[in-house]
């Protein structure tokens, strides 16, 4: 119960900043929208949907990206990293707060970004939506351990999506799956399977990145 | 409450502590001593256990809900206010009766008025003045200073000189310092680091 104290702690700390200092979601909203109108002039007309529904990953995948390279700034501005790290709350809770306020601002540009791609592109179902959401814990919990890794990095905006975008790779052929495939379903499968064994990995391994 | 033997850190092929030997008994009150790059913030980060020593023993008896650490940053959020900072530490620290404590903090380091004004509006002493709240907060039993006395004006000086004061004898400090004659009186232990 504690655990889950902290952690909602810390996941409204995480939101209360960013409501203040607007650093990620703008960035993130207009990333994600100016990609779509860029992508719906890019495609030439009579392409069909299933080209449409890669470029939306495309454009998730980056968009997330964005996201996690602001997601540890806050801590790295006045070393408050060390003073969570040094709490005797556990560890973990940091980067599961950190993943879920994350996630917030990725569902959130989504809720604006989807609408659009449906007026762009093409429609989504249940399961292309069910496909997304789950695709967007797996990038947010692989997304924010490899964030801290990379965060006290100097080259952390190249670093970041070397570690991340291979990590992706199964996320977005699940999330493309989701939304093309007849067998939708199986692709969301493959989803939750990953989203539990890394987020299992990344919440038993955040310990050892953010200590020397 | 510490003891040290041998301690070497290195970073890289770089040597930042070498071969330091420590004992700081239990309400023990050192000083860190040397000049710039001979390792103080390294030694202090070593003690708060935020740093592996490379080689060496050590044995810091305090967990880290007993132990509170000023470092050189403040360790506290730029966009949320005083009051919002101590209120997540106090949290995830679980301080009993945190609205008092915070309360009697903010008054007693002088940031009662600017309690609901965000960080990143303060100046450099008030900020610090905040640090040391955040460090003292959960009433550690040892107590880490990095350099306590930098950004704070004259009131702040007298009012950091009447803490240590206060905490001397009842709680164990290590306090790194340029200005090691300041804390001359309250030292036991005097650490000098080449």
């Amino acid at each position: 119960m504690t655990y889950l104290t902290d952690v909602a702690a810390l996941t409204r700390k995480d939101l209360r900043v960013e409501l203040r200092a607007r650093d990620t979601l703008p960035a993130m909203l207009l990333f994600v929208l100016s990609t779509l109108v860029v992508f719906h002039f890019a495609l030439p007309e009579g392409t069909g949907d299933d080209a449409a529904y890669g470029l939306l990953w495309v454009a998730i995948v980056f968009t997330a990206l964005l996201g996690l390279a602001r997601a540890w700034v806050p801590e790295h501005e006045h070393g408050v990293l060390d003073g969570l790290v040094l709490a005797p709350s556990d560890r973990s809770a940091i980067w599961l707060g950190k993943t879920l306020a994350t996630l917030a601002f990725l569902v959130a540009a989504q809720v604006v970004a989807l609408p659009a791609f449906v007026v762009f592109f093409a429609p989504l179902d249940l399961t292309a939506l069910a496909g997304v959401l789950l695709a967007d814990i797996g990038i947010c919990a692989v997304g924010s351990l490899m964030a801290a890794m990379a965060a006290s990095s100097r080259s952390r905006e190249v670093l970041l999506p070397l570690l991340v975008l291979p990590l992706a790779i199964p996320l977005i052929v699940g999330g493309v799956g989701a939304a093309i495939s007849p067998e939708g379903e199986r692709y969301l499968l493959l989803l939750a399977l990953y989203d539990g064994i890394f987020a299992v990995l990344s919440w038993a391994s955040f310990e050892y990145v953010v200590t020397e | 409450m510490i003891r040290a033997r041998d301690l070497e850190k290195r970073y890289g092929r770089r040597r930042v502590l070498v071969s330091v030997d420590i004992a700081v008994p239990a309400s023990g009150f050192a000083v860190v001593t040397g000049p710039n790059g001979s390792g103080k913030t390294t030694l202090l980060r070593v003690l708060a256990g935020l740093a592996a020593p490379t080689r060496g023993v050590l044995e810091v008896n305090a967990d880290r809900a007993q132990l509170g650490y000023l470092a050189h940053e403040p360790l506290v959020y730029r966009e949320l206010t005083a009051l919002e900072n101590l209120e997540l530490f106090g949290r995830l620290y679980r301080v009993s009766e945190r609205r008092e404590r915070i309360g009697m903090l903010l008054e007693r380091f002088g940031l009662w008025d600017a309690r609901n004004e965000r960080v990143s509006t303060y100046s450099r002493g008030m900020t610090q003045r905040l640090a040391l709240c955040r460090t003292l907060l959960h009433d550690p039993a040892l107590i880490l200073l990095d350099e306590p006395y930098s950004a704070l004006d004259q009131e702040g000086v007298e009012l950091l000189d009447r803490e240590l004061e206060a905490l001397a004898g009842s709680r164990t400090l290590v306090v790194a310092t340029h200005d090691p004659h300041r804390l001359a009186q309250l030292a036991t232990t005097t650490i000098a680091l080449a």
